[in-house]
């Protein structure tokens, strides 16, 4: 029974449910109030029946089976069926977040598509406006952990421990945790429609999410839930990299993509409490009827908004920070030289993180906040374009006289600054108040996050994953179809979502399923020109699983690269390496005569080592 | 296979160097919820504080979790030395100061629920910060549990009682949380 523990956890989970609900009808019943009011009953079972999924799924048998002083068991399985286990090996977690994650991907962007069918006239055509509220909303939560996840869960995992040559990540069994968090969350937020749906858009912000229907209720769990496993990934990487790198691994010598993570798991590590402390804010109002944004009992809305700001400002830098990381990696070796200015960029990687905490209310610049704060936010905000400036300048300084090797990876690489530069500067118009008032809730704001996030980020996701593609799967993917997905992608892109800046300049509203005829020609090309869009991602998923499957065999370093992750086999053993490397200098100096950035560890070599040490 | 084999020749940090770092990176976190929920007091209520407030019990309940904090500390010292008489005493103790705190801040919300409810502004700072501190004592209680039955079964020895030490770690955490959650709810004004 290859999915027993699925079976386990899924039947355990049921009788939690069924506990917590039954317990909360049970006090509500002793409070004299109703006792099968839905959205208590739903909150208290689903914190039970989630702990009931975790042990059933494994933690039970390799974990908290200790806490009751019983040996934990062992779990032998070692082919496919580990993918659908607690395995605690970090490349198994990592093919394990990446699929997931692609999954998600498609289905947010089918509910995009959806949108844009409706979108593609004045007037109904597929959806009212509720419905369409619902699917944006939808849209947006899965589209944000899809940003959040796929590189912080995936790359991070199969390849922060290959990088610094390290074994596995600091605490293997939390991995698996952070990862199997992750389903429930898929279960609540595609059950939303049930209940209602939640039309108050991921950003939910009272009072609306205050009083729509129960749905609301599931998205604030599933987003809870989500910060859970963001907050245990962070601490895990944090703690990963500072202690696990391979002797000679000093901080000068990091590939730049594991210093993109440690930064971005300092932002997920703190500010992350922050958005579960909003969500639980509109939780305990909507079930235990406090007063946080009812300003009848002293309470106020913009509170939700700084709290939720404060977190989910510095978020958009755990997306693109990884981002970052991805692309300078491609970019260094496919250029054949040395990282430009790798002292710089991880300054300015830790310059955002600290910057990334002090911009949260430029959100807030037409919610009604105090006048003087307007200033001060405006300035942060504008500040945050140098670092940002630095990392974009050391892309271009690499790829310089460099002897470009144009793969489908560094396509996309080069796509990511070519996008990212146009959603960079339209940031600095949202960034200014004044033309910031004009803009705010139009679409140049969703054009604008479009090109930093899908043009930016997605960029870089497939950027890696076609870089990575052999070292996980052990296969090569099609080339050729590689590089159609590119172009296909690219243009198609640009071709949705440059309008959208004109389309906003012209007080196209977001955030609503109609809009005046005047705005019918661009909304229509956008429309048109997204299901183009939608289409390239036909060729991605067909390249990849039919590459999988039946690829040529990949080589062990088929770019010929220098980091770690390509001096063992592909797909790596389970200990990643025979014997432990030894790290000699910097990853990036190609070209650098004489300059060596490993060794291969000698078998058994690594207890002399330790005994030297110790 | 938690725990590969070979992964314990090739460390070169300690596992109990790894332990304390996540602990503390975990308590860095915790801390920023904590801080989230007073800036919303201050926020939302200011310096504002009802005069019905019981200022006895929240003094009571304050010396009651410190205390708890130094045979906690005692607690740590003894598991760490091998002395598992000192341990069990003291792991004890801390588990009854902290279900004396829990049952003085049951008291304090039935006499709350009455002066400033839930849904009035001081009524909903108050509920949500004593109840999610108390949540994270009642965790910490039960820490405190499973450690002192694996500890009466022999299992932390001198030189290993990382168990113990993270337990009651974390435990001070949750006091020093209080020790800044008593002044912004009884004190300030």
């Amino acid at each position: 029974m290859a999915l027993l523990p699925l079976v386990r956890g899924l039947s355990l989970g049921a009788v939690g449910f069924l506990l917590g609900g039954g317990l909360a009808a049970g006090i509500r019943g002793l409070m004299g109030l109703d006792p099968w009011s839905a959205e208590p009953v739903i909150v208290v079972g689903y914190v039970f029946g989630l702990i009931g999924w975790l042990l059933g799924v494994g933690l039970w048998g390799t974990w908290a089976r200790e806490w009751l002083g019983l040996a934990p068991k062992k779990d032998h399985v070692h082919d496919w069926r580990r993918y659908f286990r607690f395995c605690t090996d970090h490349k198994v977690i990592g093919v394990q977040y990446l699929v997931t994650f692609m999954v998600i991907m498609l289905l947010g962007g089918l509910l995009a598509v959806l949108m844009r069918v409706e979108l593609m006239q004045p007037g109904k055509t597929l959806m009212g406006p509720g419905q369409f509220n619902n699917a944006m909303s939808l849209h947006g939560i899965l589209m944000v952990a899809v940003a959040v996840a796929t590189i912080m869960g995936g790359f991070a995992n199969f390849l922060v421990p290959l990088l610094i040559g390290a074994e596995d990540v600091a605490f293997p069994r939390l991995n698996a945790l952070s990862y199997w968090i992750i389903p429930p969350v898929a279960v609540l937020l595609l059950a939303t429609p049930l209940m209602g749906g939640f039309d108050a858009g991921w950003t939910a912000y009272p009072p609306l999410s205050v009083i729509n229907a129960p749905g609301q209720t599931l998205y604030l769990l599933a987003f809870l839930t989500f910060g859970i496993s963001s907050i245990v990934g962070g601490m895990n990487f944090l703690a990963t990299i500072i202690t696990l790198r391979a002797p000679g691994m000093s901080w000068s010598r990091l590939p730049i993509f594991v210093w993109s993570i440690f930064a971005a798991a300092l932002i997920s590590l703190t500010a992350t409490q922050f958005v579960a402390y909003g969500l639980l804010m509109i939780i305990l109002e909507r079930v235990a009827g406090t007063s946080f944004f009812n300003s009848a009992q002293g309470g106020a809305p913009l509170l939700y908004q700084h709290i939720f700001w404060f977190y989910s400002h510095p978020a958009v830098y755990i997306m693109i920070l990884p981002a970052f990381g991805v692309v300078l990696e491609v970019l260094a070796h496919f250029s054949r030289k040395p990282l430009f200015a790798y002292k710089w960029v991880v300054g300015a990687f830790l310059s955002i993180v600290v910057l990334s905490f002090f911009v949260w209310a430029h959100h807030l610049f037409t919610s009604g906040m105090a006048d003087y704060l307007h200033l001060p936010f405006m300035v942060t905000t504008e500040l945050i374009s140098i670092p940002t400036g630095v990392v974009f300048l050391a892309g271009l300084g690499t790829i310089w006289l460099g002897r470009l090797w144009l793969t489908t990876p560094m396509l996309f690489a080069l796509g990511f600054l070519f996008n990212f530069l146009i959603g960079g500067i339209t940031g600095i118009f949202l960034a200014d108040v004044p033309t910031d008032i004009q803009l705010q809730d139009t679409y140049f704001v969703v054009a604008h996050f479009h090109y930093t996030i899908m043009g930016g980020e997605v960029f870089a996701i497939m950027a890696g994953g076609y870089y990575w593609f052999p070292k996980i799967t052990g296969r090569m993917y099609n080339d050729r179809l590689g590089k159609l997905h590119f172009w296909w992608m690219l243009v198609t892109y640009n071709l949705t979502f440059l309008p959208m800046f004109w389309a906003g300049v012209q007080g196209m509203n977001r955030r609503v399923a109609d809009f005046p005829p005047e705005l019918a020609g661009v909304n229509l090309f956008a429309s048109i020109a997204s299901f183009f869009l939608a289409a390239s991602f036909v060729v991605l998923v067909y390249n990849l699983v039919v590459s999988w499957k039946r690829g040529p065999v990949a080589a062990a370093n088929p770019w010929r690269a220098r980091t770690l992750e390509w001096q063992t086999t592909s797909p790596p053993p389970l200990e990643n390496f025979p014997a432990e490397p030894q790290v000699m200098g910097s990853p990036y100096d190609y070209g650098v005569p004489g300059s060596v950035h490993s060794r291969p560890g000698i078998a058994g070599g690594a207890q002399e080592v330790k005994h030297a040490q110790g | 296979m938690a725990v590969h084999a070979p992964a314990e020749a090739r460390r070169h940090v300690s596992r109990l160097a790894i332990n304390r770092l996540g602990l503390w990176l975990f308590l860095l976190s915790e801390g920023f919820l904590f801080a989230a929920i007073i800036s919303s007091r201050y926020y939302l209520q200011g310096l504002n504080r009802p005069e019905t407030l019981n200022q006895v019990l929240g003094l009571g309940i304050t010396i009651v979790l410190i205390a708890s904090s130094l045979s906690a500390y005692r607690a740590e010292t003894s598991a760490a030395h091998g002395d598992q008489k000192g341990f069990s005493r003291n792991t004890l103790a801390t588990i009854i100061f902290g279900a004396l705190f829990l049952v003085g801040v049951s008291i304090e919300w039935r006499e709350a629920f009455h002066q400033f409810p839930p849904y009035t502004g001081f009524g909903t700072i108050f509920f949500t910060m004593t109840g999610i501190h108390a949540f994270h004592v009642l965790t910490g209680l039960l820490a405190l549990g499973v450690v002192f039955f694996l500890g009466r079964d022999g299992r932390f020895t001198k030189g290993a009682s990382w168990g113990v030490e993270g337990t009651v770690k974390y435990w001070h955490f949750v006091d020093v949380a209080w020790v800044f959650i008593y002044p912004t709810l009884y004190l300030v004004n």
